[in-house]
C-alpha cells in the first residue's frame, strides 16, 4: 500500500519546525505504524538522510512510551489503542497521513515526534506513592478490598502514562493522567493514610508543570488507548475539596 | 487562598458561582412567565419584590459577587489554558467535545454584554428608545408588564433577547453538566440525571425565554 506522510520535523528545539512530506510506498498492510516508520526510516538512512524520530518501546500496547498524533488524533484514530498497536491496513491505499508530536507547553518537544513528559514523573513524584512497612510481602487479605473498589482502582490503574490526554485536551490539561494516578491510591486502603496531601500535591505539581485546567470536554477519554474514564476527574476535584477543608 | 491558586479551585468557584446564577436565572425564567397571567399578575409580582428592600439588596449583592467570581475565575482559566499550548497542531480533529463546551468562551462574554443591556432597558429603563408609553421605575408608577410589551413590540430589540437567551440556553448546556463534575458530583448511576438535567435546564430557558418577546412580536401579549 502506498502513502503520503507529512510529519513534523524539527532538528531541536530551538530550531523552527516544519511538516515535511514524504512517500511511504510498497508498505504491507499487516504493517504496524510504527513498523512503517521503521521502513521510511530505513529508506531515509540509505539516501543519507536524518531518520524522524520518535518514541516507543515495548510495541505492545503496555508501556506508554509511544504516541503521535496522526491526522489530529492522539495515538491515531482507532479508538482504545496505542500507536503501536495500530495497523496500516486502517488507512486507506493512497492517503495523506499527518503526523505531529504531543503538543503542550509541559511536554517540550526534543526532536521531531519525541517530546519529554517528565512534567508526569514530577506529578507522581509529588504524591503518586503510599506510605508501607518494607519487608517480608505481606499476608494475602490481610488488608481486605472491596471487589467494587478493587475494580475501580484497576481501572484507574490501567493509565500507562503516554500523555494523548493532554495531546487531545483542547486546554492541553493533564486532569485525567493526575486523577487516574491519584485514584488508583485513593481507592485502596492503603492509600488512605496520604489521601489529602496526595491531592494538593498533585495538584500543585500539575499546575506548575504548566498545564492548562480542565473543562469537561472529554476528548482525553475519547483517546486514551485505555479508555480511562473522567469519573476520575470528578473524583479528584471530590478529593481535593475534601483535602481543602481541612 | 493556596486553593484558589490552582485551577480546580478556580474550578470549583466556576461552578459553585455558576450554580448561584443559573438558579436566580431559573428563578427570574418562571417569575416573569407570569406575563401570561396579564398584568396585575405580573405588576403585583414585581410590587412585592420591589417591597423586598433590604433583602432585595443583599440578594442582589450575592449575584454580582457570582458574577464577578465566575467571570474572574473563568478569564484565569482560559489564559492558563490558552498558555498551556503555545504551539498548536496543523490538523485537530474531535471525537466527543460539543459545540456548546467549545463556545464557552465565546457565549460567555456575549451573554455578559447582554446582562449589562438588560438592566438598562428593564431595570433601570435608561440608555433605550422609549416608546411611548413605557414608565420607567423611576417615574413612579411600576408598570412592568407594559414595560416589558412596549420594550419588546421593538423588533430587534426582541431579537438581541432571542439570541441572547439562545446563547445561554447552550452556556448552561455545558455548564450544567460541568459544574457538577468540577464539584466532583459523578457517580455513574447518577450520570445519565445530570445528562438529563443539563438537556432539561437549558432547554427549559431557550422556551421560557424566547417565549416572552415572540408573544409580544405576535401580538399575543398586547398592553394595557
Amino acid at each position: 500500500m502506498n502513502y503520503t506522510l507529512k510529519v513534523w520535523r524539527q532538528a531541536r528545539p530551538s530550531e523552527k519546525g516544519k511538516l515535511v512530506s514524504y512517500s511511504a510506498h510498497g508498505i504491507s498492510s499487516e504493517a504496524s505504524f510504527l513498523e512503517m516508520l521503521d521502513i521510511v526510516n530505513e529508506r531515509l538512512l540509505e539516501k543519507g538522510e536524518e531518520p524522524i524520530a520518535f518514541d516507543h518501546d515495548c510495541r505492545e500496547g503496555i508501556c506508554g512510551m509511544c504516541g503521535s498524533v496522526v491526522n489530529g488524533y492522539a495515538h491515531g484514530h482507532q479508538r482504545g489503542t496505542t500507536l503501536c498497536q495500530l495497523h496500516m491496513r486502517e488507512f486507506s491505499d493512497g492517503s495523506t497521513i499527518i503526523i505531529e508530536p504531543l503538543r503542550a507547553k509541559a511536554f517540550p518537544l526534543i526532536k521531531d515526534l519525541v517530546v519529554d513528559r517528565s512534567a508526569f514523573d514530577k506529578i507522581i513524584a509529588a504524591g503518586g506513592f503510599i506510605s508501607i512497612r518494607a519487608g517480608s510481602a505481606p499476608d494475602g487479605n490481610a488488608i481486605p478490598v472491596a471487589k467494587e473498589m478493587a475494580e475501580r482502582a484497576m481501572d484507574a490503574a490501567a493509565c500507562i502514562g503516554c500523555g494523548a490526554c493532554v495531546a487531545a485536551c483542547p486546554n492541553a490539561s493533564a486532569m485525567l493522567f493526575t486523577s487516574a494516578k491519584l485514584a488508583q491510591l485513593g481507592l485502596l486502603p492503603q492509600g488512605q493514610v496520604e489521601r489529602d496531601s496526595r491531592a494538593r500535591e498533585m495538584v500543585r505539581a500539575m499546575e506548575d508543570a504548566g498545564f492548562g485546567a480542565c473543562s469537561n470536554h472529554g476528548e482525553c477519554e475519547a483517546v486514551c488507548p485505555k479508555e480511562i474514564s473522567t469519573n476520575f476527574i470528578a473524583f479528584l476535584n471530590r478529593d481535593f475539596i475534601v483535602s481543602s477543608m481541612k | 487562598m493556596r486553593f484558589y491558586t490552582t485551577s480546580v479551585g478556580k474550578k470549583i468557584v466556576m461552578a459553585i458561582s455558576g450554580f448561584i446564577v443559573f438558579g436566580f436565572v431559573v428563578i427570574h425564567l418562571v417569575g416573569n412567565l407570569q406575563i401570561f397571567f396579564g398584568p396585575e399578575t405580573l405588576n403585583r409580582y414585581a410590587e412585592m419584590l420591589q417591597g423586598l428592600g433590604g433583602a432585595l439588596w443583599l440578594f442582589r449583592a450575592l449575584l454580582l459577587l457570582s458574577i464577578v467570581l465566575h467571570i474572574v475565575a473563568a478569564t484565569q482559566v482560559t489564559l492558563q489554558s490558552w498558555q498551556a499550548r503555545p504551539k498548536g497542531y496543523a490538523v485537530t480533529r474531535y471525537r466527543t467535545t460539543s459545540y456548546a463546551a467549545r463556545t464557552m468562551r465565546w457565549g460567555g462574554p456575549l451573554i455578559a454584554l447582554f446582562v449589562v443591556y438588560h438592566i438598562l432597558h428593564l431595570t433601570t429603563g435608561g440608555l433605550h428608545p422609549r416608546p411611548a408609553g413605557f414608565i420607567s421605575q423611576a417615574g413612579g408608577t411600576i408598570n412592568v408588564y407594559n414595560n416589558v410589551v412596549y420594550g419588546f413590540q421593538i423588533w430587534w430589540t426582541s431579537a438581541l433577547y432571542i439570541i441572547a437567551i439562545l446563547a445561554l440556553c447552550l452556556h448552561l448546556y455545558h455548564g450544567v453538566s460541568s459544574m457538577m463534575q468540577s464539584v466532583g458530583l459523578n457517580h455513574p448511576r447518577w450520570n445519565q440525571w445530570r445528562r438529563f438535567a443539563a438537556v432539561f435546564f437549558s432547554l427549559f430557558v431557550a422556551a421560557a425565554g424566547v417565549s416572552i418577546p415572540l408573544a409580544v412580536l405576535l401580538g399575543l401579549v398586547q398592553p394595557v
